[in-house]
């Protein structure tokens, strides 16, 4: 198949009933697989790893840590490219995915600042700094709630999708600003990153390993996630435009 | 293009409210400050180039929601939209007159303001160029807040909860150019951040606010 | 000038309310629309106008030859008639407004605020407002409401000069205005409701 020919395919998950018929397929196994890797990945990483010579236990807080802030952002990257090609291709199930991957993204962003604060405490002796990492994740969860607002607050959901599709755009660019801004602003406390493709920056093995065990098992379980809350979302889309069919009959 | 631009000041000037009222709002926090603070002079000397950016960014903040509203609810905007002129110059022209009647009033009171907040000598100049810098982008982004909540009754605070995120980069590099100031260190890099943000806003923002209010037109 | 409309299809609210509307209007012609309350009046006339995309079909010659007049007339309370008209011709670029002015009687309240207006006044401003546009094609939507008899007859000798200048005008009303021009029902065109398990690709 060509490259041109599978793009075409990729779109047919496009029409809602394709997409409804092909995630109810798939959509067991994403969950049981999620919750394989979640458990094989906690329960290595939190009682089959040493403790850290100078965090002590404290450092497994890791495993929820960081796959949260990895989801957080990657759940705004997801709604920045299904807003975009709303706008372009304008493919309603695609515009709807935004918006089910939003309280996803909302509640990962939570945890990534909890287990922050909670990691933080005894390392850094407080649970909250103005520090760059946090800062811009506080920033990131105003701008998911913006989303979601704008969302609720229009009765039209064609226009809705549009205006939060704008909306994730600009937002991104602004978002991206302010973590810059940020960054000028305050250099933090926070230590460097935990991963990075650069191999002699990166935790040790024994606790490399069960995070990506972790990371994996949160990626799958926002996909189910997302798969599932959009199905949801088409199905009261449908709803609603049976209720205006009826309306207009009437 | 003129034309409209004329009508929006001769509205505000007109309409009363419209003018003063950021202005007295952002004298009102001004003078709230201490109250809440203490009267330290030490620590409102600290605190002022803050206070005073976020005054200003809050009483700008406070006229945004009439900006297009009222240009929506009597039908200017559908007969602007089937005009010659484009969206896009309407909404930077709405912008420019929110700046001309909101933020260089504000630019204006700040530094006798200042005074009130006890700010440092130097602090004075960078504090108005920071602020002439800054404020524009405040109107530009504001306007793209008030082209997406148009339509909506109660869009007020929804607008305040999707304008204010959009501001922080504005906000870090403007305080910090007039806290720089005032204690007497280089101002030059957060100022060019300032100015290329404005910058970046002035030109690209109105198409994004254009293509939001023929959205919310249709 | 002429404007064609193809095949139409609109939605209203996201639901479509008339399909397969076909129509012509020729310059010095007027095309009166009519139909029942709800039956997507406003919504042809936004479409037409270019103030949203339609479902489907062709809107042709409506590019900048259009001056739409809605429900709301657009006029600004603390401005006088007079700016507030003069507003209008600068951002369409045409010159004089005394002649709409005069069409509409309103010479005597020029220097008023059009806050002070009585309902039936403001809404001969918002009709002078097409005379100061200089566009061809008007379009109107209920442009009668609230005028009393001889404020209509004004109306329908404006309406009747525009088109003896080569304009036409499409109008919708219920009150007969006495012009040369057909009548377009657009009661036939309302749109079938779609059946219940046809949901591909979109949702209307």
């Amino acid at each position: 198949m060509s490259i041109a020919a599978k793009a075409n395919a990729l779109w047919a998950y496009a029409n809602p009933k394709k997409f409804l018929a092909t995630t109810e397929r798939v959509l067991p196994f994403f969950w049981a697989s999620a919750a394989i890797s979640l458990v094989v990945g906690l329960v290595w990483g939190f009682f089959f790893t040493p403790d850290d010579y100078k965090q002590g236990s404290t450092v497994k807080i890791i495993y929820l840590h960081v796959p949260a802030a990895l989801m957080a952002i990657n759940a705004w990257l997801m709604m920045l490219v299904t807003s975009l090609v709303w706008l372009v291709r304008r493919h309603h199930v695609s515009a709807l995915a935004a918006r089910a991957a939003a309280p996803v993204g909302i509640v990962m962003t939570l945890i990534a600042l909890a287990t922050g604060a909670i990691w933080g405490q005894p390392m850094w002796g407080t649970w909250w700094a103005w520090d760059p990492r946090l800062t811009s994740f506080l920033i990131l969860f105003l701008f998911y709630l913006g989303y979601v607002a704008l969302w609720e607050a229009i009765e039209n959901p064609d226009t809705a999708a549009d205006l939060t599709s704008v909306l994730c755009l600009v937002g991104s660019v602004f978002a991206l600003l302010s973590r810059y801004a940020v960054n000028f602003w305050n250099q933090g406390l926070h230590q460097g990153a935990s991963l990075s493709l650069d191999k002699e920056e990166n935790v040790a093995d024994v606790f490399f390993f069960p995070l990506l065990v972790c990371i994996a098992g949160f990626v799958l379980l926002f996909i189910a996630l997302v798969f599932y809350r959009t199905g949801t979302e088409i199905r009261a889309r449908r709803i609603k435009a049976l209720l205006a069919r009826e309306r207009v009959g009437s | 293009m003129t034309a409209l631009l004329l009508r929006d000041l001769r509205l505000a000037f007109r309409a009363g409210g419209g003018f003063g009222l950021g202005l007295a709002f952002f004298l009102i926090v001004t003078v709230l400050v201490p109250f809440a603070v203490g009267p330290q002079s030490a620590l409102l000397s600290t605190i002022a180039p803050g206070v005073l950016w976020l005054g200003a960014l809050l009483a700008c903040l406070l006229s945004l929601d009439r900006l297009l509203a009222l240009d929506w609810e009597d039908g200017s905007l559908d007969l602007l939209a089937t005009a010659p002129l484009p969206l896009e110059s309407v909404v930077t022209i709405k912008a420019l007159a929110h700046w001309i009647t909101t933020g260089l009033p504000l630019v204006l009171a700040a530094p006798f303001l200042g005074v009130l907040l006890n700010l440092a000598p130097p602090g004075f100049l960078w504090l108005v160029v920071s602020l002439l810098v800054g404020t524009p982008a405040l109107s530009v982004v504001g306007t793209f807040g008030a082209a997406l909540t148009v339509g909506l009754k109660r869009g007020g605070l929804l607008l305040s909860l999707l304008v204010l995120p959009l501001y922080v980069p504005t906000l870090i590099f403007g305080a910090e150019v007039a806290r720089r100031g005032a204690v007497g260190m280089e101002t030059a890099t957060p100022l060019l951040f300032l100015g290329g943000i404005t910058a970046a806003c002035i030109a690209l923002l109105p198409f994004a606010s254009a293509a939001v209010l023929r959205v919310n037109l249709r | 000038m002429t404007l064609t409309v193809t095949d139409l299809a609109i939605a209203r609210g996201g639901v479509p309310v008339l399909e397969g509307l076909s129509f012509t209007l020729a310059p010095g012609r007027a095309l009166i629309l009519r139909g029942p309350n709800g039956i997507g009046k406003t919504t042809l006339l936004r479409t037409v106008a270019g103030l949203q995309p339609p479902l489907a079909g062709r809107v042709e010659g409506a590019e900048e030859t259009i001056a739409y007049a809605g429900h709301a007339d657009g006029i600004k309370p603390p401005l006088t008639v007079t700016e507030n008209l003069k507003f209008w011709a600068q951002v369409f670029g045409t010159g004089d407004i005394a002649p709409a002015l005069k069409a509409f009687a309103l010479t005597d309240l020029a220097d008023r605020q059009a806050g002070n207006l009585s309902a039936g006044q403001k809404r001969r401003l918002g009709l002078a407002r097409m005379l100061v546009t200089g566009r061809p094609i008007w379009a109107l939507d209920e442009p009668t409401v609230s005028l009393d008899r001889d404020s209509v007859a004004m109306f329908a000798a404006a309406v009747r000069a525009h088109l003896g200048q080569g304009g036409a005008a499409l109008i919708a009303t219920h009150i007969d205005l006495g012009l040369e021009g057909e009548v377009l029902d657009v009661g036939p065109y309302k749109a079938r409701p779609r059946p219940v398990e046809d949901f591909d690709g979109g949702f209307l």
